[in-house]
């Protein structure tokens, strides 16, 4: 008997006010695939992560991951689940260092009311070398770049020592120096065995380590396979595309 | 300084403290989830409960822990369903509790000789020996739940959905702090009054961030304002005959106000500082984003 796949989505459909963000998706993610769901900016690609990691509810349609659907899992399948959203959310009324953020990741592996163990602090350590942020742990994460808050996130999710990351924009915004720290770290990762989801605009420095892309239109799949070529002036040699701004307007295959 | 050889001076002294200590703990997580306020609500939600111990001759603490506790997990259930419509039922909620606590006193009025002003703005000069002994009690427990479950805590407050991700468990770790939320209201009540709890909350947060880093080290610092405010506002009530509540809550502020214009110039003579060392020809650091148009 084979493993089940790592992600599972089966005929999903999530609707938003009777507006349908997601029409009947059906999608399997293996053990060791690195799958890049890109599309336009309200394509779907972002509900289609957020749905199935249970964040946002199906209206139809059946989500599981490791063979688990979500009303059933457990935080043994919960710990085998890295996240990275977009940014950090909003509870940032209170300075947090970034060791502390990190930390936090960590908290799947450890009981309720468990002290942190040398291993936790050993995975910690390991997640923030692997981002490249070992250096700033002591430093508040607002005193940080956006691209190395978006590191911070990252470092967070490995923290957990994951089998699947879910990316949300990992590029988006994100300086060259942090993309490049980012794809380090996520071909460490998936040299590991790890399995990887990321929703992406472009996907830069990243396009070498993804093996499979899906594109997102208008809530439906209209690709999967290969990672389709760029067109327009995305594809001009010499190009360097860097996003200072997650939302600034561009023009673009996926725009 | 012989305030303190009266007896109910020092019970006075230590119900402050208590309240010191443990306010601010309890704060630094609503500050952090931007709900600064909310411990306001709940002490209006807690004066029905003090209305309803008077009134039926209870113990106006348990019934006002009871009640508070009621409200606060209320205003947990309505932010977790989202923003939309919710504040205008908070509203509802603090403003029926505030009004239901004033209506309740006034008819037990003819009972009891209790009064009002005291659970709204504190009265610690009469805490009696039971009430240090229910505020010791509760606030052990306070301290107990927001030091040693402060990673989870943290890790709920700063980004609720990756610790939903992770497995954690939000929605009791949610309601475990909307209830001590209510018990950390009870317990201030007696030393600077229901409307002026969340002040004891927020304020020396506020004042301890001005120099902080982390999460970790906000909390200690605040928890430590908090006790210096407290025990500096009921010596300078009990020497100069001010109102206690209030003296507590205007040490607190000045306390912020010192901090924020201390690290003010800290930081400016820093900079200086580091400019002259360095000389005029310091190199601008290269951008960290390169800009496209």
């Amino acid at each position: 008997m084979t493993a089940p796949p790592v992600v599972e989505i089966e005929d999903a459909v999530v609707a938003y006010g009777g507006r349908v963000a997601l029409d009947h998706v059906s999608l399997a993610v293996t053990r060791g695939e690195v799958l890049a769901v890109l599309g336009a900016n309200g394509s779907g690609k972002s509900t289609l992560i957020r749905a199935a990691l249970g964040l946002v509810p199906l209206a139809a349609g059946r989500v599981r991951l490791f063979g688990t659907g979500t009303a059933r899992r457990s935080s043994h399948v919960w710990r085998r689940i890295g996240y990275v959203p977009q940014r950090l959310g909003a509870g940032s009324g209170v300075p947090a260092t970034v060791h502390e953020v990190v930390s936090s990741g960590r908290l799947a592996r450890r009981g309720l009311l468990r002290p942190a163990r040398t291993r936790d602090r050993a995975a910690v350590r390991a997640a923030l070398a692997a981002v490249g942020l070992a250096d700033r742990a002591a430093d508040p994460v607002s005193a940080l770049s956006g691209g190395q808050q978006q590191r911070t996130l990252i470092a967070r999710a490995l923290a957990s020592e994951p089998e699947l990351l879910v990316l949300d924009e990992p590029t988006a915004g994100v300086d060259a120096a942090s993309q490049e720290a980012f794809a380090s770290a996520l071909d460490d990762f998936v040299r590991g065995g790890g399995t990887a989801v990321l929703v992406a605009h472009e996907l830069g420095p990243l396009e070498p380590l993804v093996n499979r892309a899906v594109v997102i239109h208008y809530g439906k799949v209209v690709h999967d396979g290969p990672v389709p070529p760029p067109a327009g002036h995305h594809a001009s040699p010499g190009h360097d595309h860097v996003h200072p701004h997650a939302d600034t307007a561009e023009t673009g295959m996926w725009s | 300084m012989g305030i303190f050889d009266h007896e109910f001076m020092l019970r006075a002294l230590l119900g402050a403290l208590v309240t010191g200590l443990i306010a601010p703990a309890l704060g630094t997580y609503l500050v952090q989830r931007r709900l600064a306020l909310i411990g306001d609500g709940i002490g209006h939600v807690a004066l029905t409960g003090v209305g309803l111990g008077l009134l039926t001759s209870t113990s106006p603490v348990l019934t006002a822990v009871v009640v508070a506790a009621v409200g606060a997990i209320a205003v947990e259930l309505v932010r977790e369903r989202g923003r939309t419509s919710g504040d205008v039922a908070l509203a509802l909620l603090f403003y029926g509790g505030i009004s239901g606590g004033v209506f309740l006193v006034a008819l037990s009025a003819n009972k009891t000789n209790a009064n009002l002003i005291a659970y709204l703005f504190g009265s610690p000069l009469t805490t009696s020996r039971a009430d240090l002994a229910v505020m010791a009690v509760l606030g052990a427990l306070v301290l107990a739940v927001t030091l040693l479950l402060r990673p989870w805590l943290f890790a709920v407050c700063h980004d609720e959905e990756h610790a939903r991700v992770s497995g954690l468990p939000v929605r009791a770790l949610n309601l475990t702090l909307a209830v001590t939320t209510a018990v950390t209201v009870t317990v201030a009540m007696r030393a600077v009054g229901l409307l002026l709890v969340s002040a004891l909350m927020v304020v020396p947060v506020a004042a301890a961030q001005q120099v902080t880093r982390g999460f970790r080290a906000t909390m200690h610092l605040a928890m430590g304002i908090g006790v210096v405010a407290a025990g500096a506002g009921i010596w300078i009530a009990g020497t100069f005959d001010t109102a206690p509540g209030a003296t507590i809550v205007l040490v607190a502020i000045a306390g912020f106000f010192a901090l924020a214009v201390g690290s003010g110039v800290w930081r400016a003579w820093h900079r200086a500082a580091a400019g002259t060392r360095r000389g005029a020809v310091t190199e601008a650091e290269p951008p960290e984003v390169v800009l496209q148009r």
